[in-house]
C-alpha cells in the first residue's frame, strides 16, 4: 500500500508585475508517494521553480499562492503559521537548489552550517551533530570528510558543493526532497553519481523525491512519473515509460525531437528546435498555451482553455484537443515514438 | 592558413589552501602543466570531472586570474601585457552561473550594453537597437529590456549573459557551461546561433560543458581534463568513435540517453574523486582506472602523440608492452 507524502491540488502562483498580473503557475496538481520520484520537466520559465517554492512556502513576498489542497504527510501546509512552516522546512521537507550557493552561506564553514541545521530542529549536542555531518558527507562520497568541515563553500568546486547540499538536506532525515536542477552544473560522471546517490538515499530512507530538470536523459533514467510543464500548466503526465515511449502532447513530442541522441543523431547535423518563444504569462488568455508554436494547431485551439484529459492508458493524461490516436500518429511521423 | 589564437605553454595555477587546524597551508594544483593551442575558428571543448580545473583554466585564458607559472598568449601577445580594454574586445566570457554573473541592480538592457559603455563605444544612439538585435538573436523578447535579472527565469538569464558577451563581437568566446541552464528546445537554437556567429565572424570558442551530446555537436576538438591535466586531446569524431584514455571511456559511458528502460549507469569510477591537495602518486587516475597496470602508481605518464592529438596514459607509452601498443 503506497503512502501519500505530498498532495498538491490546483496550485496557482500569481505575481503582480508592472503591467498586470503574471500567472506563473496555473492550476497544477500532482502527488508524490513514499519512495517515489516525480520529475517535473519543461521549458525555461514555465513555473517549475515557483511550483517548488510554493510548496516550501518560500515564494518571493509579493507572490500570491492559492491551492485547493496542499498536504504533507496528511497535514495541511497551506494554512499554517510561519513558525510551524519553518519547523517543517529543512526538517520534514528539504530542498536542493539549482545553484548550491543560494543555500550555502559563504560566511560560515560547511561544518558550522551542517551542525546548525540539525541543532535548529533537534535537541542534540555539537559533537553528535558533527558526527552526523561527517557520516553524511561520507555517504555522499566526499573524501576526507572531517577536514572538509572547516572549509568554506567557495573553496569547493561545483560538484562538491552540490554533494554538501545533499548531505545538508539529509541532516534531519526528511520525508520529501525537492531537488531543483541538482545536477545541471555538473559534468556527466558526477551527474550520474549524484543521481545514483539520490536514488539510493531515497530508497534507503524511503523519501519522496521531486526532481526538477530540463534534461530528458535524466528524467528517463530516474523518474517513476513525469509531469511535463509548459507556460504554467502541466501539459502531459504519466509514467516515464508512457511519456517517453508514447509522447502524446505536441510539446512533449517537440522536446524529444530537440535532443541529440548519441549514436542516433547524426554528428554535426543541426538539432531540431521548437520555433518561437514561450507566451507572456501576464494577463489571462483562454487558449491552448502552446498553440502559437504547435505544428498541429487548429482554429479551435484558441477558443478556450484546454482541459487535461486521459490518454489511452491509466495514469497517462495530456492537455490537447487532438485524440490520443491522432497524437500517436503524429509521434510516428515525427519519429519520436 | 591556420592561425593560433590561443596558446598556453606549461600553465599551472596553484591555490594555497588550509589543510586543517594547525597543519598550515598546502598547495592545491588546480591546473598542473597544461599545453594548449587553439586555431582561429576552432571550437575547443574542455570536459572533465567537477574540480579538474576547467574554470580555473578558463579564467586564466580570460586574464582574470594570473597563472602561477607558464605563459598564455592570445593572438600572439602574452595575456599579461594586454591592456584591460583590449582584452575585453579580444575575449569574452559566458559563465556557468547565470545568477552571480548578472548584476541584480542593473536592468537587462544596461547589462547587455555594458560592454559598449566600458569600451566608450562612439555611437550610443545605436546601443538600444544593437541590444535588441542581439536579444532577438538569443531568443529574448525585447520587452524584457527594462526588466531586472530577478524577474527572469534561469534560462532567460543565461541568454542575457550570451547577449552581453556577443554584443562587442569578440574574437574568442569562452563559454563555461553555456547551455546547461537552458531548456533543450532553446539549447539547440543557441548552439545553432553560436555556430552561425562563429562562421560569420570567424569566432574561436572554448566551450566547457558536461553535456557530451552538446560537445559532440559543437566542438571541433576536445580536451579531456583530469586533476589539472589534459589527459587526452583529439578531434571530436576520433574522441567519440575511439576514446583512448580509460577516463574518457568512463566519461562516454555516463552519457544519459533518454531511454526509460535503462537505469542510471554506474561509471565504475567509484565516488572517490581524489583529494586535489593530496593527489595520488604516479598517474593521478590510477586508483579509479579499470585498466591500471604496475607502473601506473609509480610513474606519471607523459603525453604520447596520437594521429589526431595526444593521450597521457601508460597504455600508449612507446615503451609499453608491444601487444598493448599494437591494440
Ligand atoms: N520574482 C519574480 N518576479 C516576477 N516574475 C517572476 C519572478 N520569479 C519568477 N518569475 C517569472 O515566473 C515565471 C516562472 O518562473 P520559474 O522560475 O518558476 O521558471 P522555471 O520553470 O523554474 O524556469 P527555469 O527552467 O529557467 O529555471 C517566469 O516567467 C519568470 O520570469
Ligand atoms: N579560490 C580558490 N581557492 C582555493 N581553491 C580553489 C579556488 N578556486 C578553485 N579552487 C580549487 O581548484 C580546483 C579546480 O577548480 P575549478 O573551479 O577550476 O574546477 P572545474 O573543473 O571548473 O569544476 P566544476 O565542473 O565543478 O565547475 C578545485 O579543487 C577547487 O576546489
Ligand atoms: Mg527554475
Ligand atoms: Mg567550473
Amino acid at each position: 500500500m503506497s503512502e501519500r507524502i505530498l498532495e498538491v491540488g490546483n496550485l496557482t502562483v500569481d505575481i503582480p508585475v508592472g503591467n498586470g498580473m503574471l500567472h506563473a503557475v496555473q492550476g497544477v496538481s500532482f502527488h508524490v508517494d513514499k519512495g517515489e520520484t516525480l520529475c517535473i520537466v519543461g521549458e525555461s520559465g514555465c513555473g517549475k521553480s515557483l511550483t517548488s517554492l510554493a510548496i516550501m512556502d518560500l515564494l518571493p513576498s509579493k507572490a500570491i499562492r492559492n491551492a485547493n489542497t496542499l498536504e504533507l504527510d496528511g497535514e495541511d501546509i497551506l494554512n499554517v503559521p510561519e513558525r510551524r512552516m519553518s519547523d517543517i522546512r529543512g526538517n520534514t521537507m528539504g530542498m536542493i537548489f539549482q545553484e548550491p550557493m543560494t543555500s550555502l552561506n559563504p560566511a560560515f564553514t560547511i561544518g558550522n552550517q551542517m551542525v546548525e541545521i540539525l541543532k535548529r530542529h533537534r535537541n542534540v549536542s555539537n559533537a553528535e551533530a558533527r558526527d552526523r555531518a561527517i557520516y553524511l558527507l561520507e555517504k555522499v562520497g566526499i573524501t576526507a570528510a572531517a577536514s572538509r568541515l572547516s572549509q568554506y563553500p567557495h573553496q569547493l568546486s561545483g560538484g562538491l558543493r552540490q554533494r554538501v547540499m545533499i548531505a545538508m538536506t539529509l541532516m534531519c532525515g526528511p520525508d520529501l526532497i525537492i531537488a531543483d536542477e541538482p545536477t545541471t552544473a555538473l559534468d556527466v560522471t558526477i551527474q550520474a553519481q549524484i543521481l545514483l546517490l539520490l536514488a539510493e538515499l531515497q530508497r534507503e530512507f524511503e523519501m519522496g523525491l521531486i526532481l526538477i530538470t530540463h534534461d530528458l536523459g535524466v528524467v528517463a533514467r530516474i523518474a517513476d512519473r513525469v509531469a511535463v510543464m509548459y507556460a504554467g500548466e502541466v501539459v502531459e503526465e504519466g509514467t516515464a515509460n508512457q511519456v517517453f515511449n508514447r509522447p502524446t502532447h505536441p510539446y512533449t513530442q517537440g522536446l524529444l525531437e530537440c535532443i541529440p541522441i548519441p549514436g542516433k543523431t547524426e554528428r554535426g547535423k543541426p538539432l531540431g528546435s521548437i520555433p518561437g518563444i514561450v507566451p507572456s504569462l501576464v494577463g489571462r488568455f483562454e487558449a491552448c498555451h502552446f498553440a502559437d508554436r504547435c505544428p498541429f494547431a487548429m482554429d479551435s485551439c484558441t477558443d478556450g482553455n484546454i482541459a487535461l484529459r486521459p490518454a489511452n492508458e491509466a495514469g497517462h493524461a495530456y492537455r490537447c484537443l487532438l485524440s490520443p490516436e491522432q497524437c500517436a500518429a503524429n509521434a510516428k511521423t515525427k519519429g519520436v515514438a | 592558413m591556420t592561425e593560433t589564437v590561443i596558446r598556453a605553454t606549461d600553465v599551472t595555477r596553484t591555490f594555497m589552501i588550509s589543510a586543517g587546524a594547525f597543519r598550515g597551508k598546502k598547495p592545491l594544483r588546480a591546473v598542473n602543466g597544461i599545453n594548449l593551442e587553439v586555431e582561429r575558428g576552432e571550437v575547443l571543448a574542455l570536459v572533465g570531472e567537477s574540480g579538474c580545473g576547467k574554470t580555473t583554466l578558463a579564467k586564466m585564458l580570460l586574464g582574470l586570474l594570473p597563472p602561477t607559472s607558464g605563459t598564455i598568449e592570445l593572438t600572439g601577445q602574452p595575456v599579461n601585457s594586454i591592456h584591460r580594454l583590449e582584452m575585453a574586445k579580444l575575449v569574452q566570457p559566458v559563465f556557468q552561473d547565470p545568477y552571480s554573473s548578472l548584476n541584480p541592480r542593473k536592468s537587462i538592457g544596461s547589462i547587455i550594453t555594458l560592454p559598449l559603455r566600458v569600451q566608450n563605444d562612439p555611437n550610443p544612439e545605436t546601443w538600444r537597437k544593437r541590444a535588441e538585435e542581439i536579444m532577438e538573436l538569443v531568443g529574448l523578447p525585447s520587452r524584457l529590456f527594462n526588466n531586472y535579472p530577478n524577474q527572469l527565469s534561469g534560462g532567460q538569464r543565461q541568454r542575457v549573459a550570451i547577449a552581453r558577451a556577443l554584443i562587442n563581437r569578440p574574437e574568442v568566446v569562452i563559454c563555461d557551461e553555456p547551455t546547461s541552464a537552458l531548456d533543450v528546445s532553446v539549447q539547440s537554437q543557441i548552439l545553432n546561433l553560436l555556430q552561425d556567429l562563429r562562421k560569420e565572424l570567424n569566432l574561436t570558442y572554448v566551450v566547457i560543458s558536461h553535456n557530451l551530446a552538446v560537445v559532440e555537436h559543437i566542438a571541433t576538438r576536445v580536451a579531456v581534463m583530469y586533476l589539472g591535466r589534459i589527459v587526452e586531446q583529439t578531434e571530436t569524431a576520433t574522441l567519440f568513435d575511439a576514446p583512448e584514455h580509460p577516463y574518457t571511456e568512463a566519461l562516454l559511458k555516463s552519457v544519459l540517453t533518454p531511454d526509460p528502460s535503462l537505469g542510471i549507469p554506474d561509471t565504475q569510477l567509484g565516488a572517490a574523486y581524489p583529494n586535489p591537495v593530496n593527489p595520488p602518486s604516479g598517474c593521478t587516475f590510477h586508483p579509479r582506472c579499470a585498466k591500471v597496470m604496475g607502473q601506473c602508481s609509480e610513474i606519471a605518464p607523459t603525453p604520447t602523440k596520437r594521429p589526431h592529438g595526444h593521450v597521457e596514459c601508460h597504455l600508449y607509452d612507446d615503451t609499453a608492452k608491444p601487444e598493448r601498443a599494437a591494440s
